[in-house]
């Protein structure tokens, strides 16, 4: 037998240390890595503190894309707008594979009302894909969802069952939360609803604490004066409904328990504590209900517990971006290149004469990704700027030597004027083109310097190298070659007196 | 437009802004159209109170922004306000209830650090600043020019929220607060002793104590201390919250509890420090009770409203002890009572009140004192400081010692006083892959332990170190300016090198000597 799968990953201390080194974020907080990448999160609206993340260098910028909800009912929604622009989007939804047949027929006729239609128009403006994207219908979807699952869990209540949800969704949960208590008060059903799990405190009185990662909506119960809480299991923990303990076997539990009743014990698999025993009592009791995310193999599941008799609600959730909204949000964050997974190719067609271009990826494989930017961009400090020297080398060109300091700071580079600036500034160092021995000659003459051709020179055919005497005021000798001049001189002004004149009669900076 | 306050001590026009001012700067353009956005640092009305009149009534309808704590309690304080100007004071209401809430609509709120693209060139970030729960200071930058205005700050931790923090950024300007700039405070512990031991005092004599506050903020800080007391000492005396506004707010703030200290962050799941358990309600009635009792009544500075109402009926007993804040605006009673001791306070020609009841300051302020001035400034280490929100003798006794101890020029301007600043900005230019890399690898060559360009540092210009780069910028027509190498512009230009090179004259002797042996070697 394999124990493998058996062993534990890792610890408790594991895990401990593993945060410690965590660095923590805010929605919206840049921050730098290595000075050389700007690395922002915000929200993808799937799940409380989910997020996207955004990666700017000096010379791309990438967008990771994972599941992406645009009108969450708790979660801050998906702030695509600080996305936009990013050279290159990875995208990595795959939330549309799990997407049953039944619910693709449905997408292709969105599909015609929504993206084809606009992209059938050349002059659809940026607002439209906008609106496409913030519809709440993948939220109308979810709530119709969320009421249905409590249509059941009250009928179960009705007959005498009690009802099981291990799903680990920490969105769901809430949203079923809120809306049982509203259905059990409606029909006037008082039964316990415990939540089983040593994270269910901490969760609890956190989701209470962070209005700043809710939706709109939620955030407005902060502000309206009207509401005292921003979810629904506040009031349910007040009046006492709701009971939270970290085990089954918790002090106070026994006392408080009572059948029927709703609990909720994240542990989708069905193979840890809570879940499995609650299932041992609750298996063989066709009034009793089992809720389960669709995606988890039910068969596999509830092998142990054979033979059953317990309902089972299989249901799926939002949990992603629908197909139909890929190209209006690829069309509001404006890339250049778009990775996009192999496996989805076939489900979310690429945009025709779409102004970015695709990659595909697939598991396994290594793409190479083209530079979207040649050149780096970097900062010149007018200081600096105003420092240079500029040499004229045609109508349509200048040039000028630029010595500074190359900073690298929050993924920036900035040239900073040096504390001492030399003497040098005016020195050329490199120089180009042939020197014409006459030009020269008469440079240096015009300078006062006595000079002539040797004797010997006969002014042989281009290339030739060719000499300057220099006899007044100090002795040198210049030799010219078409890719080379040699100044042998002994006294430095001499020296520096032809060099000034080479300078004028050649090209250099 | 960072806040939008109003003077307290002022009952005319002169309690707002001279929001004219805005327009006389750009000629021709609405409010919405001449500034780019506001921001509002935290939720006193001294920071706050002129908002929904400038919205409202003067018709701002551009962005607004606050952080969350102050979107949400930011209303309570305004109506709170506009109730005592209307109702108590009789005064014509310069906003209504409805303009408070539709002004509050069209705030977007921050998080801390949230970094925000306000239009093309603006972008703002807030930080923790202490002081009141969502106080923050602002970062703002536009192209490259940037700077920090603090708003009120504080730079030591209490008992409900933490000390500023901020991040080491690159400034051209400070702006910052001066509530202290001379004073030096001693530790916070034997201040909170004093405190206590006084209303502990007043109470076991069967007095009553009255402490005039701002409804949120040090209510809740100086009611955590006494709920924390009274649970030690086994008291039973009751501590009570005038109006139902404070205990509200109480409310909020276990909303708002990532807001607050990391003392409270860590243990709110296990006890949340807003569940008072010796707190109740006050109901009017109960003022002329007998016996012992400990009130908090709003406004802070006994400048009109509840408080006033109840110092008029608990200040001639000698029994009863008054607590006042740190620091009072002039014109208000709190002021009066800090100048002096004075025995009987005049209202108005008909009413005066005699004042015998003990007078306690508080000396712990959300407010930074001088020290935590210098830290922060020196901390930012900004091109240029400006103080503000100070007394002038004080603002300028700092001025001298910012100029003097850190070189920075330092500016406290007078209202209507303008000052400028010059800024640092960079013009965009282009480099080519082998500048930057032979700018990297000459210092990575040159540092391997210390930062350089490929594992750079976070703060730029902190080490001058670093070799000097070397670039010819090439300037074309209609085409950005680049900076590449030499060999890069020989092959941009399509030309040949051309080597300069100095020899002493010898060589040249030597050298046609050598020629000489070898074309004598090759005759042969």
């Amino acid at each position: 037998m394999d124990l493998a799968p058996l062993m534990p990953l890792y610890s408790a201390t594991n895990l401990e240390e593993c945060m410690r080194k965590t660095q923590t974020v805010k929605y919206g907080e840049e921050v730098c890595f290595n000075g050389m990448l700007m690395l922002k999160a915000s929200s993808s609206g799937l799940e409380l503190g989910n997020c996207v993340w955004s990666i700017k260098g000096p010379r791309a910028s990438i967008t990771y894309l994972p599941s992406t909800v645009f009108v969450s009912a708790h979660a801050l929604d998906c702030d695509y707008n600080s996305l936009k622009e990013n050279d290159i989007i990875l995208f990595s939804d795959f939330s549309s594979l799990d997407v049953m047949d039944e619910n693709n027929e449905n997408l292709g006729e969105n599909a015609m009302l929504c993206d084809d239609s606009l992209s059938r128009d050349d002059g659809v403006d940026e607002d439209e894909y906008v609106q496409c994207l913030c519809k709440n219908d993948d939220i109308a979807e979810e709530i119709e969802r969320i009421s249905f699952i409590c249509s059941c869990i009250s009928d179960a209540i009705k007959s005498g069952g009690s009802v099981l949800i291990p799903i680990g969704r920490l969105g769901v949960i809430l949203l079923i939360l809120e809306h049982i208590s509203e259905t059990l008060l409606s029909s006037d059903m008082k039964v316990p609803i415990f939540m089983i799990s040593g994270a269910a405190e901490k969760i609890i009185s956190f989701t209470n604490a962070v209005p700043e990662w809710l939706c709109k909506p939620r955030q407005e119960k902060l502000f309206s004066r009207e509401e005292e809480a921003l979810f629904g299991h506040v009031e349910l923990l007040k009046e006492g409904k709701l009971s939270l303990f970290p085990h089954l076997y918790s002090k106070g539990l026994l006392a408080a328990w009572k059948e029927p009743c709703i609990v909720f014990c994240p542990d989708w698999n069905l193979r840890h504590s809570t879940a499995v025993h609650l299932l041992r009592r609750w298996h063989a009791d066709k009034r009793n209900l089992l809720v389960l995310e669709q995606g988890v193999d039910a068969e596999l599941a509830l092998k142990p517990f054979m033979p059953v008799a317990i309902q089972v609600l299989e249901c799926s959730f939002l949990s992603g971006i629908k197909v139909r909204k890929v190209n209006p949000l690829l069309s509001v964050l404006k890339p250049k290149l778009v990775l996009f997974p192999e496996d989805l190719k076939s489900r979310c067609p690429s945009k025709e004469d779409a102004p970015w271009s695709y990659l595909y990826y697939s598991k396994g494989k290594t793409i190479e990704i083209p530079n979207t930017r040649e050149d780096f961009e970097v900062g010149l400090p007018t200081d600096v700027a105003f420092g240079l020297q500029p040499r004229q080398l045609d109508k349509a060109i200048a040039v000028a030597r630029l010595r500074a300091k190359l900073h690298l700071s929050k993924g920036q580079y900035v040239l900073v004027a040096p504390k001492d600036q030399s003497d040098e500034s005016n020195r050329q160092l490199l120089h180009w083109g042939a020197v014409d021995a006459g030009r020269l000659l008469s440079a240096l003459q015009e300078k006062g310097i006595e000079c002539a051709f040797p004797a010997d020179d006969d002014d042989g055919p281009a290339g030739c190298e060719r000499s300057i005497l220099i006899t007044s005021p100090g002795e040198a000798l210049v030799k010219m070659a078409p890719e080379k001049t040699v100044i042998y001189c002994d006294d430095e002004s001499t020296t520096r007196l032809i060099y000034d004149a080479l300078s004028s009669v050649c090209n250099g900076i | 437009m960072f806040d939008c306050g109003m003077h307290m001590g002022h009952h005319d026009h002169q309690r707002y802004p001279d929001f004219a001012r805005i327009l006389a700067a750009t000629p021709g353009a609405d409010f919405t159209s001449a500034i780019s956005c506001v921001v509002i640092t935290h939720f006193h009305l001294d920071h706050i109170g002129a908002l929904p009149y400038f919205t409202e009534v003067c018709g701002y309808h551009g962005p607004i922004y606050m952080t969350y704590p102050t979107k949400a309690l930011a209303p309570l304080m305004l109506e709170d306000y506009r109730k005592v100007m209307v109702d108590h004071r009789g005064e014509e209401e310069q906003y209504s209830y409805e303009d408070i809430q539709n002004c509050m609509k069209k705030v977007i709120p921050l998080d801390l650090k949230q970094t925000i693209q306000v239009d093309r060139e603006l972008v703002i970030r807030a930080y923790y600043a202490g002081h009141v729960l969502g106080a923050a200071m602002i970062y703002a930058k536009v192209g490259d020019a940037a700077l920090v205005y603090t708003g009120d700050y504080n730079m030591t931790p209490d008992r409900h929220l933490g000390a500023a923090q901020i991040d080491h950024l690159k400034l051209d300007l400070l702006i910052t607060e001066s509530t202290y700039a001379k004073t030096v405070r001693d530790s916070k512990h034997a201040r909170e002793r004093e405190f206590l031991k006084a209303v502990h005092k007043c109470v076991s004599g069967g007095g009553k104590v009255l402490i005039p506050a701002f409804a949120l903020g040090r209510a809740q800080e100086l009611c955590i201390l006494l709920d924390d007391y009274w649970e030690r000492m086994n008291l039973k005396i009751p501590i009570y919250f005038s109006a139902g506004l404070t205990i509200q707010a109480n409310m909020y703030y276990k909303m708002l509890i990532g807001w607050t200290s990391q003392k409270i962050k860590d243990s709110y799941t296990v006890h949340n420090p807003f569940d008072f358990k010796h707190v109740c309600d006050f109901q009017r009635s109960f003022i002329n009770d007998p016996g012992p009792c400990v009130l908090f009544a709003t406004p802070g500075m006994i400048s009109g409203g509840f408080s006033l109402e109840v110092f008029k009926r608990w200040a001639p007993s000698e029994k009863n002890l008054v607590t006042l804040p740190g620091y009072c605006v002039a014109g208000t009673i709190g002021h009066k009572l800090m100048s002096g001791k004075p025995t009987r306070i005049d209202l108005d020609k008909e009413t005066h009140i005699d004042v015998r009841c003990q007078i306690h300051q508080l000396s712990f302020s959300p407010h930074t004192d001088s020290k935590g001035i210098m830290d922060l400034t020196e901390f930012l280490s900004p091109s240029h400081v400006i103080l503000v929100h100070g007394e002038k003798p004080q603002m300028s006794f700092l001025k001298e010692r910012i100029e003097s101890e850190l070189g920075m020029p330092c500016y406290y301007p007078a209202n209507n006083e303008t000052v400028s600043i010059p800024t640092t900005k960079n013009l965009k230019i282009s480099a080519t892959d082998k500048f930057i890399a032979s700018c990297s690898t000459s210092q990575a060559r040159d540092s391997t332990q210390k930062s350089n360009l490929i594992c750079g540092n976070h703060l730029s210009g902190a080490n001058g170190d670093e070799k000097l780069a070397e670039g010819i910028l090439l300037m074309e027509k209609s085409k950005d300016a680049k900076i590449l190498c030499e060999d890069e512009l020989l092959q941009l230009l399509g030309a040949e090198g051309h080597s300069l090179q100095f020899e002493p004259l010898l060589h040249s002797r030597i050298g046609e000597a050598e020629t000489d042996i070898v074309d004598d070697l090759a005759s042969e």
